[in-house]
């Protein structure tokens, strides 16, 4: 327990806001954070918002339908551009993934106790995202029913997959990322779980809550050995978090494309990926803290460190952008010809509205004032959302439309159905937030409990005992 | 069981196919259909369609039985494992009851015919598989093939099972009876006969059959009022005015390129297309081939009005007005010292030009040819004929011989008078065999007015098409794979054409509607064509020669003596114009769908035309200085990857037609090509309402160019469909050229910028080919950009056709394309070909990314392609830099139609949707020669396997072959200095590679 929250670092950084505000005890946490489940109305401004990502959803499965079925012809990939919205929205979902395991493991192991209030929601939004990133490459290929295929598993056809092809890696990578982010997910959540099953007061609600809780009863032994399982599931997720934007990166990197052939790509796609995580965890968490009232547990620290952070990978991200602007003009050919596309071609606007998004606006986050100023802070971070799916508009369109050969060069330009299998998979995850927010505690309630003050005492108390 | 689930006999449909059929081709859009009975819709079949059960067959109704029904369902669940789950409907197979001779099923064979097209016959051998001709070859026996093919010709296939095509003889519309149609004709003959014929009227095209001439003489014997009118829209009327202004006499000319140094074409196309154009673009190609034993190159210059490919490969391309043309001609005469020819005019404007080309052709006597086209005023033929007399090229390298037409009439002429006799009631029964004047007749030629005065009208044509509509009878035509006929090629030599399979819709030969006419009804053209070579055969067997005759595909000897003419040398003072106002304008066929005879076959629609790579239209060329001045050029041209145009309204002689415009580099200023072909309204589902009618403002008069014309802007704008939107090469250098005296000098210099890396930088071993190492060359020198390897790669290779809206969207399918850059100023650039298949790399960038392995590299080097396995990433097209790579983002192949499944080749898989795919080397074809080679234990021979690509071309630009054999075509050609490879610095060590453009500037003309 003493892990998690250590007393020395939180003299250290919390000069000005704390991370939970004064005035609570273990009662009055736990019973701001379940009754958001348990006992109080389902708020009207819920059900407005499920409602209307219900519709998203039924879109996006109305467009999986018609793709299927006719195939994806009916996006506006061709060629050249054979990969487009499809594997940008891929990528663009799998970096948004990335802030959850971020939080949760390596500010774990950093002993960051900040992350404490927000490490559920963001690891719960964490597997939302995956969840639509995979739909994307499954979706995207001609013929989806055979798939699998990309999985190495013993078959009649006595065929492996290639090993070679990073794509291949990449079903790895993701999987992995998945599995290993539900795992710890669900881990975390058991305390809770069991906190939840003991308030609530329907039995149906009883049931199933104590079904999920595993029979956790808050013994000693319970706690040792979640403690453990939790940590060694921290530590897996560690390398987790670099690898699969780093295979993912492969997927352009290993080519040898003029703007996808390029060594930099694995640290400053992982930096883009925790940059744009960050944000959407801002852009999930500040509504819904303002909405939920729950100021006092996702407090000021919180976002004035989050927003640090963005400042931090947008930093890195503007690095990447510097150096493959230097690396084309040091190469000169294709790779010149390439950067000098991308800012003076046909698609000049995405790469300026790019630098924009993702280097200029962030600037503001050196002013604490701004990262302080939830509205700001909130607009912010939706631009550099956009600023992040651009980028890979970017990387993937503007790389592939104008090549080697100037009698393929082409250009691309979205259809309909690729509009509806985006903001359809932005429904699916939102319907899942509300889902979650509305079904499962989404601020840790037992982490929370140690961040008072009242637990602080007792724990040093118990570390001292042990040493 | 399938007894029962027979809803009808065929005999209940029959009557009813009249009005459907009738139906189905007025339905517009595509109606699909599985059965005659479907498609007929009787009551009982609709009844069919309903009843859960067949007809008799025992329904329980009682509850008794239906709980017996339950009973046996669970134990048939419970047994269902025994049986499987696939029930397969009972099917009746006949095989052969006596096994025809040589037939070996899975082995294809070989026919030789010909095809007759645009006044001369090409000959072919057809392959056929089980009795179905799937591909079209050429006859390397024929003079004027050698194993070439064009595109029309290697589309006709697709004609053949054009499900559009005429399936049924009408009678004003409704469906009638082959014995109908002849008591019809007997009943008018015998009207007739009391009148010597004199209302009887004959409408052919140009006459190339010995067979159908002497069976027309026959009938105009027997008729002598009767008369005979033929009329082509692409005619070679001014050809014949021209050898009759110079010879007085009809006379067929042949130019000996393989004799000439130096060539200059005064508007011809010659590469392209014309009597001959096959065999010259070989021997054009031939004097070029700069190799290790052949130093030198003829050169061309070229004088035209509207680009071509002919001018494209020029050393010197000169673009003019048509008005200019005559005066230039006059003025080489001149200068190569015709007298009394003139020209003043044009030596004023291009005096150095002209000057520095009559010496280069004056060094050059008895081994240049100089070339008219077709379309030039016949004043510019006979100048010609004087030129080339003047320079000893007659009998050297020109060559007269008769006129291979059966009768050289003046068309335009012929038809004027025939459409005069028709409006005088003259004619009271026209025969049309063949031709649609309606649509493409002279607009100053009534002819569709005039038509409907005819009180007996007869049409024989493939398609019902706008002349089917205006007559009485309709007779469906066999097509010429379907049928017995002969043909003249251009230097006379005659072809048997001889069926590959029966007419699929009961089509009929001119020859038998001749045999009609004479009074022969039973006579089918085997009869005909074969009585007649039987009459013409002196001395010998003849049962031997006709067969050897059939089995070459040419009859030996049947080529015309040349003749000793000498050509007039007087020519009519150049009559003075007045300078004209407005837009000068040309006419040209369609290099797709021609005059638009080809207009339903999607493969020719689809076809980018040679330099703008548009497909699916026809647009107005304009030259960009032009189009500035009109302000056209801010909304021509590319826009966010798609072609935008505006339609413009071209005016002519009181005339006008709508149309695109398109910027066209190298076309002269205030000038317009309009193209025939488009605009057809009955040409089947595909040809139908695209592209404009430009025969609506062809007159007589100005039968291919015209002053005078009106360009006004409609502000309308229109989106085009090119498969190409960028032809520069942005300093890459992907075609290598240079000039003959340069690389003479430097070898080297092809590859002064290359930068190969070392094949050791690899983490893999290097990979030793054994066995074959298969391996293409390319001569961008030889490439002349006729586009006949892109269709014989799709009718090889079974490669669909995708729709002007996917092509716009860049989703054509072609395994094969033809890249045109461009290079030097817009008024007159250079051009480039290169012909881009499948690189074959040995380190191929897609195969590594593919994660399934669905492509994966042979031993002997081919980057193969497995349909089966590609589940459709598209990883190996973004990671190809040559962008070869073609996926079915849509099920683009018709899996419906019936004939369509006639026509496939059955070595090549159709792939369907959600699956990349590419050229393969025409793997299908290396295995068929492997396992030939394997039988006779030997190595695959040089040149046993060809290629679709390399089989078609006219000029060999394409060598295929093994390279480990160091005295293969292919190796040799690969070791000359010229060879590289494409984005070779990729390292991707391809297996196609390019051997650079050569062109040979005249030293006089250089920076001119």
């Amino acid at each position: 327990m003493s892990t998690i929250t250590s007393g020395r670092q939180q003299e250290m950084i919390g000069q000005d806001h704390p991370v939970i505000a004064p005035g609570h005890n273990f009662i009055s946490v736990t019973e701001k954070i379940a009754s958001i489940v348990l006992s109080r109305r389902t708020p009207f401004g819920w059900v407005i918002g499920a409602t209307i990502t219900f519709v998203m959803v039924m879109m996006l499965l109305y467009t999986i339908t018609y793709l299927v079925l006719t195939g994806i012809g009916i996006w506006g990939n061709n060629i050249p551009v054979a990969w487009a919205f499809d594997i940008i929205n891929f990528v663009w979902w799998i970096g948004i993934g990335h802030a959850g395991t971020l939080i949760s493991a390596i500010l774990l192991l950093f002993r960051q106790d900040w992350r404490t209030s927000i490490n559920r929601a963001a690891e719960a939004m964490t597997l939302f995202a995956v969840a639509c990133a995979g739909l994307f490459p499954l979706f995207h290929v001609g013929r989806p029913w055979l798939a699998y295929w990309l999985f190495p598993y013993p078959n009649t056809m006595g065929m492996w997959p290639q090993f070679r092809s990073p794509l291949m890696w990449d079903v790895f990578a993701v999987s992995t990322y998945g599995t290993v982010s539900l795992l710890f997910w669900f881990t975390g959540l058991i305390p809770d779980l069991a906190t939840m099953r003991d308030q609530a007061r329907h039995p149906l609600v009883k049931k199933i809550y104590g079904v999920l809780a595993m029979g956790w009863r808050g013994s000693a032994r319970h706690w040792h050995r979640y403690e453990t399982a939790y940590l060694i599931l921290a530590g897996l997720s560690t390398p987790l978090v670099l690898s699969v934007h780093t295979v993912v990166s492969f997927d352009f990197a290993v080519s040898i494309l003029p703007g996808w052939h390029t060594t930099i790509f694995p640290p400053y796609f992982v930096a883009g990926a925790i940059y744009s995580g960050f944000a959407m965890v801002l852009t999930l968490l500040i509504p819904i803290r303002k909405f939920y009232g729950l100021e006092d547990m996702i407090t000021l620290r919180h976002m004035n460190q989050m927003g640090k952070v963005m400042l931090a990978t947008g930093l890195i991200v503007a690095y990447g952008y510097l150096m493959e602007a230097f690396i084309g003009w040091y190469a000169g050919g294709y790779e010149w010809f390439m950067i000098r596309n991308r800012m003076f071609g046909p698609y000049a606007w995405s790469y300026w509205l790019l630098i924009l998004c993702n280097i200029i606006t962030p600037q503001l986050l050196w002013s604490r004032r701004v990262r302080e100023n939830m509205l700001v802070l909130f607009i912010v971070s939706i631009i550099i959302n956009v600023g992040m799916w651009l980028e890979r508009f970017v990387i993937i369109v503007t790389s592939l439309y104008r090549d080697f050969l100037p009698s393929s060069w082409g250009m691309y330009a979205p259809r309909l159905w690729d509009f509806t299998m985006f903001f359809g998979t932005i429904g699916f995850f939102l319907f899942m937030m509300f889902l979650f927010i509305r079904l499962l505690p989404m601020i840790p309630i037992f982490e929370v409990r140690m961040l008072l003050p009242q637990s602080r005492v007792q724990s040093k108390a118990e570390a001292a005992a042990h040493d | 069981m399938a007894k029962e689930a027979t809803p009808q006999e065929l005999v209940q449909i029959r009557p009813r196919l009249s009005t459907l059929l009738h139906k189905a081709q007025q339905e517009r859009g595509r109606r699909f259909w599985r059965s005659l009975e479907e498609l007929s819709e009787t009551p009982e079949f609709l009844e069919y369609l309903q009843r859960e059960f067949p007809h008799g067959a025992a329904e329980w109704n009682d509850p008794v039985g239906r709980r017996r029904f339950l009973k046996l369902m669970g134990a048939s669940l419970a047994l269902a494992g025994l049986s499987g789950c696939v029930y397969q409907p009972q099917e009746q197979i006949v095989p052969y009851v006596r096994q025809p001779e040589e037939i070996v099923p899975g082995k294809p064979l070989f026919f030789a015919t010909a095809m007759p097209f645009a006044g001369e016959a090409i000959g072919l051998l057809v392959r056929s598989n089980e009795g179905r001709p799937t591909k079209i070859e050429g006859n390397p026996e024929h003079p004027g093939s050698l194993g070439a093919t064009d595109l029309w010709a290697q589309a006709s296939i697709l004609q053949l099972y054009d499900p559009d095509r005429s399936r049924t003889l009408l009678y004003l519309g409704d469906i009638s009876s082959w014995s109908a149609f002849l008591s019809a004709i007997r009943t008018a003959m015998v009207e007739q006969d009391g009148k010597r014929g004199a209302g009887l009227r004959l409408l052919t095209e140009t006459v190339i059959s010995p067979t159908l001439a002497d069976q027309i003489r026959t009938l105009l014997q027997k008729y002598p009022a009767a008369k005979w009118h033929q009329y082509e829209p692409v005619t070679r009327d001014n050809v014949r005015l021209g050898a009759q202004m110079a010879f007085g006499q009809p006379v067929n000319t042949i130019y000996r390129f393989d004799q000439a140094a130096r060539v200059l074409s005064l508007d011809a196309d010659f590469l392209f297309r014309g009597p001959g154009h096959l065999r010259y673009a070989r021997d054009f190609a031939n004097r070029r081939r700069v190799v290790a034993t052949q130093r030198d190159m003829n050169r061309l210059y070229v004088v035209e009005t509207s680009p071509t490919i002919t001018g494209a490969v020029a050393d010197h391309r000169l673009p003019v007005k048509p008005s200019e043309m005559e005066s230039l001609a006059r003025a080489i005469a001149s200068g190569v010292g015709v007298s009394g020819a003139g020209g003043e005019a044009a030596n004023a404007k291009y005096g150095s030009w002209i000057s520095a080309v009559v010496r280069d052709l004056q060094q050059h006597r008895g081994s240049s040819i100089v070339i008219v086209g077709d379309e030039q005023p016949p004043i510019i033929h006979a100048l010609a004929h004087a030129i080339n007399a003047a320079l000893g090229n007659v009998g050297r390298t020109v060559l007269y011989t008769d006129p291979i037409e059966a009768n050289p009439a003046i068309q335009t002429e012929s038809l004027r008078e025939l459409v005069a006799d028709m409006e005088a009631g003259r004619v009271e029964m026209l025969v049309i065999l063949g031709g649609n004047p309606v649509y493409n007749a002279p607009a100053d030629i009534p002819f569709r007015a005039a038509l409907e005065r005819v009180p007996l009208r007869v049409h024989l044509g493939l398609y019902r098409d706008e002349t089917a509509d205006l007559c009485h009878w309709h007779v469906p035509e066999a097509h010429y794979l379907e049928s017995w006929s002969d043909a003249r090629a251009y230097d006379g030599t005659v072809s048997i054409i001889q069926p590959l399979i029966a007419p699929l819709y009961q089509g009929k030969t001119a020859h038998e509607i001749l045999a009609v006419l004479n009074d022969q009804p039973d006579r089918t053209s085997y009869d005909v064509v074969r009585d007649y070579w039987q009459r013409q055969h002196s001395g010998g067997d003849f049962e031997m020669w006709w067969r050897r005759a059939l089995h070459d595909g040419i009859i030996r000897d049947t080529a015309f003596q040349t003749r000793t003419l000498t050509p007039r040398a007087e020519f009519p003072a150049q009559a003075v114009n007045q300078p004209a106002r407005g837009f000068e304008v040309v006419f040209r066929p369609d290099p797709s769908v021609y005059d638009g005879r080809f207009a339903n076959l999607g493969w020719l629609q689809e076809l980018p035309k040679p330099l703008t790579k548009l497909t699916w239209d026809n647009v107005i060329y304009m030259s960009p200085r032009t189009a500035e001045r009109m302000g056209l050029d801010r909304v021509v041209g590319s826009r966010g990857g798609e072609i935008w145009s505006e339609i413009v309204e071209f005016r002519f002689k009181g005339r006008s037609v709508r149309g695109p415009v398109y910027l066209v580099p190298g076309h002269p200023d205030d000038c317009v090509t309009v193209f025939f072909g488009y605009g057809r309204e009955r040409a089947g589902r595909v040809g139908d309402k695209i592209g404009y009618n430009a025969f609506a403002v062809r007159t007589a008069d100005a039968m291919w160019s015209g002053a005078g014309g009106e360009i006004v802007r409609t502000g309308q704008e229109y989106q085009l469909a090119s498969t190409q939107l960028h032809f520069l090469m942005e300093g890459r250098d992907l075609v290598r050229a240079t000039t003959l005296e340069e690389y003479l000098r430097d070898p080297e210099t092809v590859h002064k910028r290359d930068h190969q890396p070392p094949q050791d930088l690899s983490l893999y071993p290097q990979y030793q080919y054994d066995g074959y190492r298969w391996g293409m060359a390319i001569d961008v020198s030889a490439c002349i950009g006729c586009n006949a390897c892109i269709v014989a790669c799709q009718a090889e290779n079974n490669i669909p056709v995708v729709g002007k809206e996917q092509v716009a969207r860049s989703r054509e399918m072609h395994w094969l394309r033809v890249d045109t850059y461009y290079e030097g100023a817009p008024e007159n650039p250079t051009t480039y070909f290169q012909p881009i298949p499948c690189q074959q790399c040995e380190v191929a960038p897609c195969e590594v990314v593919c994660p399934v392995n669905a492509t994966v590299h042979s031993a002997e080097g081919l980057n193969d392609m497995v349909y089966n396995r590609c589940v459709g990433t598209r990883y190996c097209s973004n990671n190809c830099p040559y962008k070869v790579r073609r996926f079915n983002y849509l099920l683009y192949q018709d899996w419906d139609t019936p004939t369509y499944k006639l026509m496939r080749n059955p070595e090549v898989t159709i792939r369907s949707r959600g699956v990349m795919e590419k050229c393969t080397y025409c793997v299908q074809r290396i295995q068929a020669a492997k396992i030939e080679a394997e039988k006779d234990g030997r190595r695959v021979r040089d040149g046993e396997i060809l290629t679709a690509c390399q089989a078609v071309c006219p000029t060999e630009a394409i060598i295929f072959g093994d390279l480990n054999d160091p005295s293969s075509r292919v190796a040799k050609l690969k070791a000359e200095k010229r060879n590289f490879a494409l984005l070779g610095e990729l390292n991707t060590r391809p297996r196609t590679s390019y051997l650079a453009a050569l062109r040979n500037p005249n030293p006089e003309l250089q920076g001119a």
